[in-house]
């Protein structure tokens, strides 16, 4: 991590203590999590202190960690029919319990500070409700307006305080979160003119999800330190 | 006597100034903008849910599909994000290629930005002025990736080959006369790099020609000056990047203060506006322009004497040469895992993002140590910019909503992913 980063992340920890808890990232750049009951009076300092001045929010995205680190190839055989190679899809049943996986919804925050050239990202995990919700910060950055919608339109997720919290990206009257992983890739519904009632119809999907090449995930030795090659 | 009242006007998604599929609902009172509501989405693919499905090397060419004018941008965003997950070093000839072609690429940008906003607001000849200048730049990317748009050339690692020996001519055909064919391939008896150098001697004469069209032009001034004008403060809340914030006189440029590539080792200047109106954001594109072709001549000058390697040498992330993979056996196996399975990233996150000729393009990368990423989430430079279409426009007329359009130099398809 370059010394300016260090020193952001010093003043951070003493300012914020252990409400802002310190992700190891792979490639140099500052992450934290934190508590959504914080979110809002820490992003409010994180913009006014003198000593950070993140006068810019770049981005807000979601994150759905339900499917994190699943490979679909752990099997031992293969299989010699069918399209897939062996690829079974798991079936995913969407859950309409009344709770989730308190860590499956994150928020995601990349903030950039212009007077100090320097850049944070904020990760907010929405906890076991559902719908997940979490304080928005509009007041803080105008431009997570749009992010905002753009986060709820694509993963359901509610953000407490938003002034006009409408679908944007998908169609209008549409069902369903399509960057949740437990919506398929081919969608549930399509789109067709239907000659005898001459207008367009939705229907279900015709088409059949398929695995072109598997998710896989190798134990490679580069990335392990204690699997590292003794030569490397 | 009736009550006058506000009326609601559709305007788009069809609409020639609309670039693209943009649905603004108006609410005016008479000529003069009350509320605007932009929809956009109307060109969704859903580009980040599908690179969830896909290897990691196989959505670069969605990237491309992405901002469909600035193509080699958008690459570059997210090969830079896959390449900090790696960890790789790329060669510094591809990095000086790279650079090269991002400068191409933000001529290539702002002049149909010109040319189209132009056309939108009375100026029908820059059009026509811009696309000749374009169609050389075409060549150029026809002549390293095969393909005028959709290069899909930058790769993690560096890029997909090296610059090509020379560029390619007209044939003799039966539509053109000899004299014409001769005129065509005058600038094409060299090289390829001689033909970007004489395109940067030419180009600094041809924005003359631009500004001596616009720049004094007294309908111009009269449809640009005060219009859409943002405070340096509005426009850091509204998440302005790239031109626009820099229109607004904050002196922000990530090939500067952030930089990438070699672009801490070219000289240029970043040019900054005063009042933040149309007018500005015109005239710092236009200086825009001039810096780049600067940046390609140095790019040129570079690339001439130092030939090298373009992608990294390590055959776990780069294939390896057709001929080494017809005659070696580990060759071979790379070659197969390469295109049947792709590489694994290791787990962690990335943020990477570059100078795109609209501004800020980031892409972040959330990896779980697949052969796919986790999340890709792309941050467009133009999304930010129309969720400020209602501040932009309240108070003016009808017709500035169009000139607000072009000055924010919109492309749907980053905005609507």
């Amino acid at each position: 991590m370059k010394p300016r980063y260090e020193a952001l992340a010093q003043r951070i920890s003493a300012r914020f203590g252990d409400r802002l808890s310190a992700v190891d990232s792979t490639c140099g750049e500052l992450t934290y999590e934190l508590d959504k009951a914080d979110l809002l009076d820490v992003a409010l300092r994180l913009r006014d202190d003198e000593d950070f001045r993140f006068e810019m929010l770049v981005d807000v995205c979601g994150v759905d960690y339900l499917t994190y680190g699943k490979a679909e190839w752990q099997t031992e055989e293969a299989t010699s029919t069918g399209f897939s190679r062996g690829a079974v899809p798991e079936n995913i049943v969407p859950d309409d319990d009344a709770t989730f996986e308190p860590r499956r919804f994150a928020v995601v925050y990349h903030l950039l500070s212009i007077s100090g050239n320097y850049r944070l990202r904020l990760r907010v995990f929405t906890g076991p409700d559902n719908p997940p919700v979490v304080p928005s910060v509009v007041e803080i950055w105008s431009v997570a307006n749009w992010f905002e919608r753009e986060t709820f339109d694509l993963f359901g997720i509610l953000f407490d305080g938003h002034p006009d919290l409408r679908r944007i990206l998908t169609d209008y009257g549409f069902i369903g979160h399509p960057f949740r992983k437990d919506f398929p890739l081919v969608g549930n519904v399509e789109v067709r003119y239907d000659p005898e009632r001459s207008r367009v119809i939705y229907q279900p999907v015709s088409i059949e999800p398929r695995t072109l090449v598997p998710r896989v995930i190798r134990d490679d030795n580069r990335y392990s330190d204690d699997l590292k090659d003794e030569s490397a | 006597m009736t009550e006058i009242q506000n009326y609601t006007l559709n305007f788009g998604p069809q609409h020639p100034a609309a670039h693209g599929v943009l649905r603004l609902v108006l609410e005016m009172d008479g000529e003069v903008i009350q509320n605007a509501d932009p929809h956009v989405g109307l060109l969704h693919r859903g580009t980040e849910k599908l690179a969830e499905s896909k290897p990691f090397n196989q959505s670069i060419g969605y990237m491309d599909r992405l901002d469909y004018v600035s193509m080699m941008c958008n690459e570059h965003g997210y090969v830079l994000a896959i390449e900090r997950l790696l960890g790789i070093e790329v060669p510094i000839r591809a990095q000086y290629i790279r650079v090269m072609f991002d400068e191409i690429t933000r001529i290539l940008n702002h002049l149909m930005w010109l040319g189209a906003h132009g056309l939108d607001i009375g100026a029908m000849t820059m059009f026509l002025y811009c696309f000749r200048e374009r169609e050389d730049l075409m060549d150029c990317y026809e002549a390293v990736s095969g393909t005028r748009m959709h290069a899909t050339y930058y790769r993690p690692g560096g890029v997909y080959r090296d610059l090509p020996d020379e560029i390619p001519r007209y044939e003799p055909n039966r539509w053109r006369s000899k004299k014409e064919i001769a005129r065509l391939n005058r600038n094409r008896t060299g090289s390829f790099l001689d033909f970007i150098e004489d395109f940067t001697v030419r180009f600094p004469g041809r924005v003359d020609e631009y500004e001596t069209l616009l720049t004094d032009n007294r309908i111009w001034k009269q449809r640009t000056v005060n219009i859409g004008v943002v405070s340096p403060e509005r426009a850091m809340q509204l998440g302005f990047t790239g031109p626009m914030l820099r229109g607004s006189g904050v002196e922000w440029d990530l090939r500067k203060k952030q930089p990438y590539e070699t672009y801490a080792d070219v000289d240029f200047d970043i040019p900054v506006g005063v009042n933040g109106d149309c007018y500005d954001r015109y005239l710092v594109r236009i200086e825009e322009m001039r810096q780049s072709n600067h940046i390609i001549k140095q790019c040129v000058d570079w690339l001439r004497e130092h030939p090298g390697p373009v992608i990294v040498d390590d055959h776990k992330y780069a294939p390896p040469s057709r001929e080494q993979m017809k005659g070696e056996m580990e060759s071979l196996i790379h070659h197969f895992k390469l295109f049947t399975e792709g590489y694994t990233v290791p787990a962690g996150e990335a943020y990477a993002a570059i100078e795109h000729p609209k501004g800020e393009f980031g892409a972040y990368i959330i990896s779980d140590g697949a052969n796919k990423p986790y999340r890709l989430k792309i941050r467009a430079p133009g999304f930010a910019h129309i969720s400020s279409m209602h501040e932009m426009v309240v108070g003016h007329m009808l017709a500035d909503v169009v000139a607000v359009i072009g000055t924010q130099d919109i492309v749907f398809g980053e905005i609507d992913r």
